[in-house]
């Protein structure tokens, strides 16, 4: 004990190693793999315009509410409300066209974020200020938001043809092949990954996750930070409610119905542990990459509708036990450094 | 060095703090100086932890002065707390599991740079700096997962160096250390009191206490009792004011005919928690485990009826061995255990009294199969009544009732079940005064009618008064046998707080 070497700096070839180990590059893989199983029965999969155009747009606008789902599953909380807030949101951009035809595009990506938002805030200030588990709070907003669109909307729908043509063009636009919208959500996710890793505040999120009550005992702002995770959430489920209105040109009631658990699905596949403390944003865009792609895999592969489901349930099944295996292991690894040190 | 001179950097007087009607602290002095490293010794529950978390931010004193460097402060946060240089090291640290040792050293207040980002490389270095300087290979990029409690107390006190705390507090950092782990920690506590920080440390070893502190304070039942340097006191001194009231306030046990052995233990060992337990329980005998908190009395126990494992040794009952890990068999043998913890463990608190007494022997309740409430009142009836559980109705919610009371019922329910041995922790915890006696006669009472009594207990009036034999546990280990005529406040709390050599 008393020559103590510094280890050294993390250098190039363990960046590299730990690269290769991690999770993201293994969701990564398990989708190249799927993309390329299914490329193989049926070249069109991947090489048609079409094709090639789908694989990157349709897990999109999922891959956004999940980006805002992880932040708050990693502060140890869960967002059930998304989906509800998606399509309360995409409701609201509908009737805004009906009601203000021209009104300027840009200007509905901002009202549709900020109106996320808020339904985030209040998620966000019911489990800050009520101390309420989050599950039951946004269980019951993610009933309250859907009910609201239902008496909003009625049988209500807003077609292709009350909305503006610029706007609709977005859901399908192409810059150099890579659809707009998988471009949007490339750079929030840009934006959030580099947030979490690199800032005081994205550590604390994690910090808070890993253990609440050390996080008061360092005397971080939870209640902040819980409340910044919910409006970020609602923020980034609003932007995928824009989005949904722009690719799909038609809204009911029931939009987003179900994105909840898909984007949880994603989170958790992806390596963002349901207890909170890790796993990243990248790897709940991959998670919701993989879930997606799959979802349109098995048909292309001929496999029966009843097991495409069972597919997607196994594959969530096995992210979890995966990652219980991964931490024992790392633990056991983790333990043994020690006592060899 | 003549540290009594100098102005205190951190100053309490008066200070109390009550919790409801329970008072935890009552007008406790402290004065901590730069350069020395201060003790505070106490049992449990005598205010030490209360008077930490007042310290720390984490509660707010209802009177009194605090003052640092003569100025007041009031601490409203942890964080405040910290910016004024105090650091807290708990006896169990609190650290993020999920992240990186640097992570931790920095949590809340990491250097940034240009658009509020982290400067990780530097942090890095400063880490790698404090390692060196503390003589611990840690390696700064690995999760805290999987450290020792020592290593953490390391990071927690890297992380006290790194904020330049002027006053560091460590609350029994060493209750689960190592010799050698003590002495690194010891090592490190030196070189920062020589660096003129102050440090407080509480410790229930004494041994620790008078060879690496300069002053000690004694406190009791929330009370401040004496400041004194260690150059001048003894550990016979610092026993006495610690332990020094009056015994006699207590229901005394009544003498019992003592029959043939009901539970006998032998050689329980489960490593790293306890060792080597040994002890025999007589028909109408109390027997008292005494120690500190931590010391596995209460793991011994529920070793023994088989909630928890053990690795190796026996538990016989009435002649017949028990199983190990089967509560439902310690149960069919004639062990009842009244757990520390009532209102979690012993009662189903959103249920009825009633059901509640009648939980253990319901299989012999049913018809068909079924429960009626009829039956089930008219036995819970005859124990309320045998034990004047004070409730309106036996159908009164259990949660509703008084501490007391809840302990009556929890009694009942295991009475119903005719035991031989009744093993019982805590069994006036958190009960006031006037009922407390209406336990210990119950108690009392039971060992006449020939049960086997293992007591475990941290209030030494309740050990001294109740028990015909106290065993007293230090460390996981038993290091004394002690019979009712032997038994001194003194006695035990020197075996409570040294090894076996030395109580030997």
């Amino acid at each position: 004990m008393t020559t103590v070497a510094a280890p050294p700096a993390p250098g190039v070839l363990s960046r590299l190693g730990s690269l290769a180990r991690s999770r993201e590059t293994g969701i990564f893989l398990a989708f190249a793999l799927v993309v390329a199983a299914t490329t193989v029965k049926n070249p069109q999969f991947l090489f048609s315009g079409d094709g090639w155009r789908d694989l990157l747009l349709t897990p999109a606008i999922v891959a956004v509410v999940a980006i805002g789902q992880a932040v708050v599953i990693i502060t140890r909380s869960v967002d059930l409300s998304v989906g509800s807030i998606v399509g309360l949101t995409a409701y609201l951009v509908g009737s805004l066209f009906v009601a203000v035809p021209g009104f300027p595009i840009p200007l509905v990506f901002l009202v549709g974020i900020a109106f996320g938002s808020l339904l985030g805030l209040v998620n966000g200030a019911l489990v800050a200020f009520g101390r309420v588990p989050a599950m039951v709070i946004t269980l019951g907003t993610l009933y309250a938001y859907r009910g609201i669109n239902v008496v909003w909307t009625g049988s209500n729908r807003i077609n292709a043809s009350d909305m503006p043509r610029d706007f609709l063009a977005l859901g399908t636009q192409q810059v150099l092949t890579i659809p707009v919208i998988t471009i949007l959500a490339v750079a929030i996710l840009a934006m959030v990954g580099w947030y979490m890793a690199n800032t005081r505040g994205g550590r604390e999120f994690y910090a808070i996750g890993s253990d609440p009550d050390a996080a008061e005992l360092y005397g971080l702002a939870k209640t902040k930070r819980v409340l910044i995770a919910f409006v970020a959430s609602g923020a980034a489920s609003g932007l995928g409610g824009v989005l949904f209105a722009a690719r799909y040109g038609t809204i009911n009631s029931q939009v987003g119905d179900g994105f909840e658990l898909q984007a949880i699905g994603a989170a958790v596949i992806g390596g963002v542990a349901i207890v909170g403390g890790s796993g990243t944003v990248l790897g709940a865009v991959f998670g919701a990459y993989l879930l997606l792609t799959i979802n349109r895999a098995l048909p292309v592969l001929g496999i029966p509708d009843f097991w495409q489901r069972a597919v997607v349930g196994a594959l969530i099944i096995g992210a979890i036990i995966l990652d219980r295996v991964l931490a024992n292991r790392q633990a056991k690894r983790l333990m043994e450094d020690r006592s060899a040190a | 060095m003549d540290n009594s001179q100098a102005a205190p950097v951190l100053e309490l007087k008066g200070v109390s703090k009550s919790f409801g009607a329970v008072v935890a602290l009552r007008n406790a002095d402290l004065a901590l100086r730069a350069g020395s490293i201060h003790a505070v010794v106490g049992e449990n529950g005598a205010g030490k932890s209360t008077l930490v978390k007042i310290m720390a931010g984490l509660y707010q004193r209802d009177t009194g002065t605090f003052e640092m460097d003569g100025a007041p402060v009031h601490f409203r946060t942890t964080a405040e707390a910290k910016d004024a240089g105090v650091a807290v090291i708990y006896q169990e640290p609190t650290l993020f599991p999920d992240l990186s040792v640097t992570e931790n050293v920095f949590m809340g207040r990491q250097p940034v740079s240009r658009f509020g980002r982290i400067d990780k490389a530097a942090m890095r270095t400063e880490v790698v700096g404090l390692m060196e300087r503390l003589g611990v290979r840690i390696d700064p990029g690995r999760p805290c997962e999987g450290l020792s409690i020592a290593d953490q107390q390391i990071i927690e006190i890297a992380k006290a160096i790194s904020l330049d705390a002027r006053v560091l507090i460590m609350d029994e950092p060493t209750a689960a250390l190592s010799g050698v782990e003590v002495d690194r920690l010891f090592a490190v506590a030196r070189s920062l009191r020589d660096e003129g920080r102050a440090l407080m440390f509480i410790s229930h070893r004494f041994d620790e206490v008078f060879s690496l502190c300069d002053t000690v304070t004694v406190m009791r039942d929330g009370t401040y009792i004496s400041t004194d340097a260690i150059a001048d006191t003894s550990v016979a001194e610092i026993v006495r004011r610690m332990v020094g009231r009056d015994v006699n306030e207590l229901f005394p046990k009544q003498a019992a005919e003592i029959g043939r052995p009901l539970l006998e233990v032998t050689g329980l060992t489960e490593p790293g928690v306890f060792s080597d337990i040994s002890f025999t329980v007589r028909s109408g005998e109390i027997v008292a485990l005494a120690g500190l908190v931590g010391a596995g009395r209460s793991e011994v126990a529920r070793a023994v009826f088989g909630v928890d494992p053990y690795t190796t040794g026996s538990v016989v009952v009435d002649g017949k061995p028990l199983p190990r890990r089967k509560p439902s068999a310690a149960m069919k043998q004639g062990i009842a255990l009244v757990p520390e913890d009532r209102r979690k463990q012993g009662l189903v608190i959103d249920a009825t009294v009633a059901s509640n007494i009648t939980d253990a022997i319901r299989p012999t309740l049913t018809t068909f199969g079924l429960v009626t409430a009829r039956r089930e009142n008219a036995e819970a009836q005859i124990w309320a009544r045998k034990l004047e559980v004070k409730t309106a109705a036996l159908d009164a919610v259990a949660g509703t009732l008084s501490g007391g009371n809840q302990q009556k019922v929890v009694l009942a329910k295991w009475l119903a079940a005719n035991p031989k041995v009744l093993i019982i922790d805590e069994p006036t915890r958190g009960i006031d005064v006037g009922t407390k006696s209406e336990v210990h006669r119950m108690m009392s009472e039971l060992a006449g009618m020939g049960l086997a009594i293992l007591m475990i207990s941290s209030e030494l009036p309740e050990v001294l008064g109740m028990a015909d034999r106290v065993l007293v546990m230090h460390e996981g280990r038993i290091t004394a046998d002690i019979p009712r005529a032997e038994a001194t406040p003194e006695s035990v709390m020197f075996a409570a707080t040294h090894d076996k050599e030395d109580v030997a």
